[in-house]
């Protein structure tokens, strides 16, 4: 049973904190911010080297880069700060102690073993196969081996996360339904299962093919098991990421969603599309019928885009009617106008919710269509796409939600507060430039994964044309500015942990003005709009994904005939 | 807690609540948008002249490379770099046998405008890709599957294949040429 003495109460907020869930809170929050750092350099050495005029790596540190750039921000950052919102969400928004500390600590263990084991591999020159490491490219047992540890340790956290739920369940730390963040966060738990086995099925043999006890790894299957593992992994990003979003609503303005039964719903439309995406990687690949292609991709009808949709409006939504009950009535866009755009909790919420709508979102939608992605397939349009979910989107998110909780986690006021303000701007803006200006240079075929566009000194090579040299240019350019904002965001959180102010125990909450307190309660149902200004900026959103969806239609009507 | 937002419980009747006019709206353009996505697909499937579905058979790396050798002996017009890369004219209609390696295409296929061709692709040894430009068309190279698609070229120039899946440190040499001619 729950012990009082385990716990102790956030004098800002109210909320009871177990506190051996916190020191796993930390202890994974802190791994996954000196992850983005290692990361984050590998991927600005990899910007630097795509900047044709700077081409700062030799070609064989580029690809190492790029490998460690992929596995480090892609699985380690992330997944190391999920696993610190998972803890979050479960024991502390349901008032609730965790299952197994213990078993908390085995599976931090585990990934941190995990993920140095593959770092050291990948540095070493023996696993250059890039994060997909694609059969038959062959890297080093530990690599495999490596990303099994990491991803052993995430399944035990996931598990402990539903023995927490049971636990609150039955010691009756809540009533009724779990709140609607803790079921995003249940509903990327249960991805994230589906999604490590995925990972298990197909990394164990490879392991073994690596090892030379298994002969050979069909490189097809590999690709449709693998992105079973790497496409749901972004599933439980944008779950989590999500979750987060419509909890800094709640936090900021005491926003509640719209509807319970439509958020809900959005989420739990992720739940039955999850296993489809994988498909989004094969629709230019040998195999495969067309129906198999066009059920898969467009995740039986789209209704993983649908949920996601939903979202789009009722997360700005609930926030624009919670603003509106405080009297940001005046015109479509007081309510966001008056937002504290200061607060780099909101200003990295926001922009997080936009940028990932209108560059991951718009660009995803449109090169998973069938026929349109051999138009896009593999160029650097890709990692445009990529950056603009899980750069602007996911991480984003993260730091946002990160600037809320160290005064709540480390009771210390955020180290160089203006920092923090700029560090979500730069992030977003210059990351939210990379994302752009690889599409438009991926629209004109540069190659992803790709050392040298210039093809120097190749007889049979060819120039690509001065706008393309200008956007890989600019692309690079963004890319400092988004490192520069990472590195605030480090240099901030690393500042707080070490320098920090201790916040007194009576202060009041200076992250968040408003505090949880914020009534909003049902009733307008049914008698006018409740967020008119959120519709307005859905619709915006609409005709552009519209305009561009067709728009590559046209193109992809005007080349070669392929049948 | 008498107020309830996303971090808290919701009311316990949270089912049975109506749902506002905003959100009626939004859901059914979504809805009816995700309809029109899906049907745009199969449209383009039976109307447009670009699906890469394809046929694709398993083939062994000799197996494809015999045929491929068999048309290099039979079609090649001329060779070009100092590598000596045959150009083959493979008449239209014929099948063209395109091996990708670590880090070189066979030949360079030379094509007549508006004429169609039985492509193959495939590689040799690891993962590669095929992207034409500058028309932007890129396809996956999976070794030990035959990947064949019909292509009618409809401009007359000189075209590049550049490999863009990552097949070791040499990827970025990976490069070939093709020809439309009338």
């Amino acid at each position: 049973m729950s012990n009082d003495a385990e716990f102790r109460t956030c004098p800002d907020t109210g909320l009871r904190i177990h506190l051996p869930a916190e020191k796993l809170m930390k202890a994974n929050a802190v791994v996954a911010v000196v992850f983005l750092l290692i990361g984050g350099l590998f991927g600005l050495a990899v910007a630097l080297t795509r900047w044709p005029a700077v081409h700062l790596l030799p070609a064989e540190w580029f690809y190492i880069a790029l490998t460690a750039h992929g596995a480090d921000i892609l699985v380690v950052w992330i997944i190391f700060f999920e696993m610190a919102v998972l803890y979050f969400t479960s024991t502390v928004l349901l008032n609730s102690r965790m299952a197994t500390p213990k078993i908390g600590w085995v599976a931090f263990v585990l990934m941190v073993v995990g993920a140095l084991m593959a770092n050291v591999v990948i540095l070493d020159g023996s696993s250059t196969v890039m994060f997909t490491s694609y059969p038959p490219l062959k890297a080093s047992p530990f690599f495999y081996l490596g990303l099994i540890l990491f991803a052993v340790g995430a399944l035990l956290v996931c598990f402990i996360f539903l023995g927490t739920l049971v636990i609150a369940k039955q010691e009756k730390t809540y009533e009724g339904s779990i709140p609607l963040v803790v079921f995003g966060a249940l509903i990327a738990t249960i991805i994230a299962i589906f999604t490590i086995a995925s990972g298990a099925i197909i990394l164990i043999p490879t392991l073994l093919w690596s090892l030379g006890l298994v002969p050979d790894i069909d490189p097809q299957m590999y690709r449709l098991v693998w992105w079973a593992f790497g496409h749901s992994s972004q599933q439980i990003n944008m779950s989590a990421q999500i979750a987060i979003w419509y909890g800094i609503g709640a936090l900021l303005f005491g926003a509640k969603p719209l509807s319970e039964k439509v958020s809900r719903l959005a989420f739990f439309l992720y739940l039955l599309a999850l296993q489809l995406g994988s498909a989004h990687h094969l629709l230019s690949d040998p195999g495969g019928s067309m129906s198999f292609r066009v059920f898969n991709t467009s995740y039986a009808m789209y209704i993983a885009v649908l949920g996601s949709m939903i979202h789009a409006f009722t997360i700005p939504g609930s926030i624009e009617a919670a603003q509106r009950k405080k009297g940001l009535t005046n015109g479509l866009f007081e309510w966001l106008r008056k937002a504290p755009w200061s607060n780099p909790v909101f200003s990295g919420m926001f922009l997080s919710l936009a940028l990932f709508g209108f560059l991951g979102g718009i660009s995803g939608i449109t090169m998973s269509v069938q026929q349109i992605n051999m138009i896009i397939h593999n160029t650097i349009y890709v990692p445009g796409h990529f950056h603009g979910t899980v750069a602007v989107g996911t991480t984003l998110a993260f730091m946002a939600l990160t600037y809320w909780l160290l005064p709540v986690l480390w009771r210390r006021e955020v180290f160089m507060p203006k920092l923090a303000q700029w560090s979500t701007w730069l992030f977003g803006l210059g990351m939210g430039g990379v994302a752009v200006f690889h599409m438009a240079a991926g629209h004109l075929g540069v190659a992803r994964r790709h050392w040298d566009m210039a093809f120097a000194g190749n007889p049979l090579g060819f120039e690509y044309s001065a706008t393309v040299y200008l956007f890989m240019g600019v692309a690079g350019i963004a890319a400092v500015i988004g490192s520069l904002g990472a590195l605030a965001y480090i240099l901030c959180t690393v500042g707080t942990l070490l320098f920090g102010k201790k916040r007194p125990d009576t202060a009041p909450a200076a992250v968040s003005p408003e505090g949880v307190e914020a009534a909003t309660t049902y009733g307008n149902h049914g008698k006018g709009w409740e967020a008119p200004g959120s519709l307005v900026l859905v619709g915006v959103f609409m005709v552009f994904l519209v305009v561009y969806y067709f728009a590559n239609w046209k193109y992809l009507g005007s080349i070669w005939g392929i049948r | 807690m008498s107020t309830h937002n996303t971090l808290t419980p919701p009311p316990r009747d949270w089912w049975r609540l109506p749902i506002g006019r905003d959100e009626v709206l939004w859901v059914s353009v979504a809805v009816l948008w995700c309809v029109i996505m899906t049907f745009m697909m199969i449209y383009w499937y039976f109307a447009g002249n670009q699906n890469q579905a394809g046929e694709a058979y398993r083939i062994t790396p000799e197996a494809f490379e015999a045929k491929a050798e068999a048309m290099v002996e039979k079609y090649t017009i001329r060779t070009e770099t100092e590598l000596e890369v045959p150009v083959v004219a493979v008449p239209p209609g014929g099948d063209i046998y395109l091996v990708s390696s670590q880090f070189q295409w066979n030949v360079i296929p030379e094509l007549k405008l508006g004429e169609t061709y039985r492509f193959h692709l495939t590689s040799v040894d690891v993962n590669h890709g095929f992207s034409l430009q500058p028309i932007n068309l890129n396809l996956q190279l999976v070794p030990g599957y035959d990947y064949v698609l019909n292509f009618t070229p409809n401009a007359v120039g000189e075209y590049n294949m550049v490999c863009n899946e990552y097949c070791g440190l040499g990827h970025h040499t990976m490069v070939g040429r093709l020809y439309v001619v009338e």
